[in-house]
């Protein structure tokens, strides 16, 4: 087996790293996260995913690489784009409406709130959703994965979130599906949130995941985030309050949108 | 006062976005061809210089009078409604691409767009700001960018060619284009 250090090339890790194990993979997130344990105590809490994490090997060559500048944002920054009732269909909501038939795979809804970090409902903002079908293949054309297409299904929904900031999609649960961030490398099932909040600089891009799914310990993507109260705030719960009689199974996820004030808390000073 | 709730993690945009985010007109803030019309458009580079292709970039932005815009109709646009919001993927060069309408100056102060970059490999977006290059007084007068080392600073200016404004993102290195950290964001 071609181990990581007998490569020269590999020395720093590439994208092109498809030899390395799942174990060589684990090891380096262990050891990323045990290294966030030791700092925590005098750091904080990370709330956010590191952006420099080599098990992701995508991020190697795209992460900034000096600190971010600490800046008072300008009074527009702190508005943003609206968007209103001519923007998005509410059918658009409904993922398993889109062609002529019902896709294959797990119907489910997806609901939950869009909050402040003082807890206020985000009103009437766009909620856009995009995810793989059941089977684990995109319709991007980039997704080579010998998986099914389903004519049914295309994977991507939007909707705006009421005046309680309640978003919800009717959907297909995504399957897992392969990547090339090392040998055997497969992606957790995941849906792909973009989030506007009321100000420019509360604009989230994320991914949510489902509760138990066996791949979460082996994701660098997931594991990017090292605090483990911070990364399980992207798991769905199962309610089945939102399930429906012998129509479709219920997820909740709230997101929490920062961002939105002017001036730096004292624990934000102190920076990193 | 309770305490704030904690903010929801970000997330890579991934590399399948693409069917999914960029809609019919979604990087035209300005119908094309309009005469007061200016391109804002750059490529986004890594580490090693070499162009994301499957880079997301997002710009928001005043009016031409300096008045922050409160209108919607982003997603399906009329042809006459400016939003001052846009959304470009980059191309196999790693470029993007808008069609917008010069920013004015909110109160007197110098004149920019606010940016947020999204890529595969990028863990979470990166929030930065495109000056535009002519008014060297408000420039100069301009809290962020007086805060920085010329070097740095410009980074944020974007270049002049005609109609065409062109800035650049440089995700990491040397060039490495400033980016920032705003109040009620996690601090590490």
């Amino acid at each position: 087996m071609t181990r990581l250090t007998d490569r020269p090339e590999a020395v720093v890790p590439s994208s092109d790293a498809a030899a390395t194990t799942q174990p060589e993979i684990d090891a380096e997130i262990a050891e990323l996260a045990a290294a966030y344990e030791r700092d925590r105590a005098t750091a904080g809490e990370r709330t956010g995913p590191l952006l420099d994490y080599p098990p992701y090997r995508s991020s190697v060559l795209r992460h900034p690489t000096k600190d971010p500048h600490y800046a008072d944002p300008e009074d527009f920054e702190l508005c943003g784009p609206v968007f209103g009732d001519q923007d998005v269909d509410p059918l658009e909501a409904d993922l398993t409406i889109q062609h002529g038939g019902p896709p294959i795979g797990e119907r489910m809804v997806l609901t939950g709130r869009v909050l402040d970090a003082d807890g206020r409902p985000v009103r009437h903002q766009l909620v856009e959703i995009w995810q793989a079908n059941a089977a684990g293949r995109y319709v991007h054309q980039r997704d080579q994965h010998p998986a099914p297409i389903d004519p049914h299904f295309t994977g991507s929904g939007r909707c705006l979130t009421d005046a309680d900031g309640l978003y919800r999609f009717t959907t297909i649960k995504p399957g897992p599906y392969p990547w090339r961030n090392h040998h055997n490398a497969w992606r957790p099932a995941h849906i792909h949130f973009s989030v506007f909040g009321t100000a420019f600089t509360q604009r989230l891009v994320t991914q949510m995941y489902f509760p138990g799914d066996p791949l979460l310990p082996l994701d660098p993507v997931y594991q990017a985030i090292p605090d483990p109260a911070a990364r399980g705030r992207l798991v769905a719960r199962y309610d089945h309050e939102v399930t429906q009689h012998e129509w479709y199974t219920g997820y909740r996820w709230d997101i929490v949108l920062a961002g939105s004030r002017r001036t730096w808390t004292e624990r934000e000073e102190a920076g990193p | 006062m309770t305490a704030p709730l904690v903010p929801t993690p970000g997330q890579t945009v991934g590399p399948f976005f693409g069917f999914a985010l960029p809609y019919p007109g979604s990087a035209d803030l300005a119908p094309p061809g309009t005469p007061v019309a200016v391109r804002l458009s750059g490529r986004v580079l890594d580490g090693d210089g070499a162009p994301v292709p499957d880079a997301l970039v997002e710009i928001w932005q005043p009016a031409p009078d300096g008045g922050i815009v409160r209108r919607s109709g982003s997603v399906r646009r009329d042809g006459w409604t400016f939003t001052g919001w846009g959304r470009s993927a980059t191309d196999t060069a790693g470029r993007y691409s808008f069609t917008t309408l010069e920013p004015g100056g909110v109160d007197g102060g110098a004149a920019f767009f606010a940016v947020a970059v999204f890529a595969r490999g990028l863990l979470d977006r990166l929030f930065t700001r495109a000056y535009l290059p002519d008014d060297e007084p408000a420039l100069s007068r301009d809290r962020l960018l007086s805060s920085l080392p010329s070097d740095r600073r410009e980074t944020l200016v974007a270049r002049r060619e005609g109609q065409h404004l062109i800035f650049d993102v440089v995700l990491q290195g040397d060039r490495e284009t400033v980016f920032l950290a705003y109040p009620g964001r996690p601090a590490r």
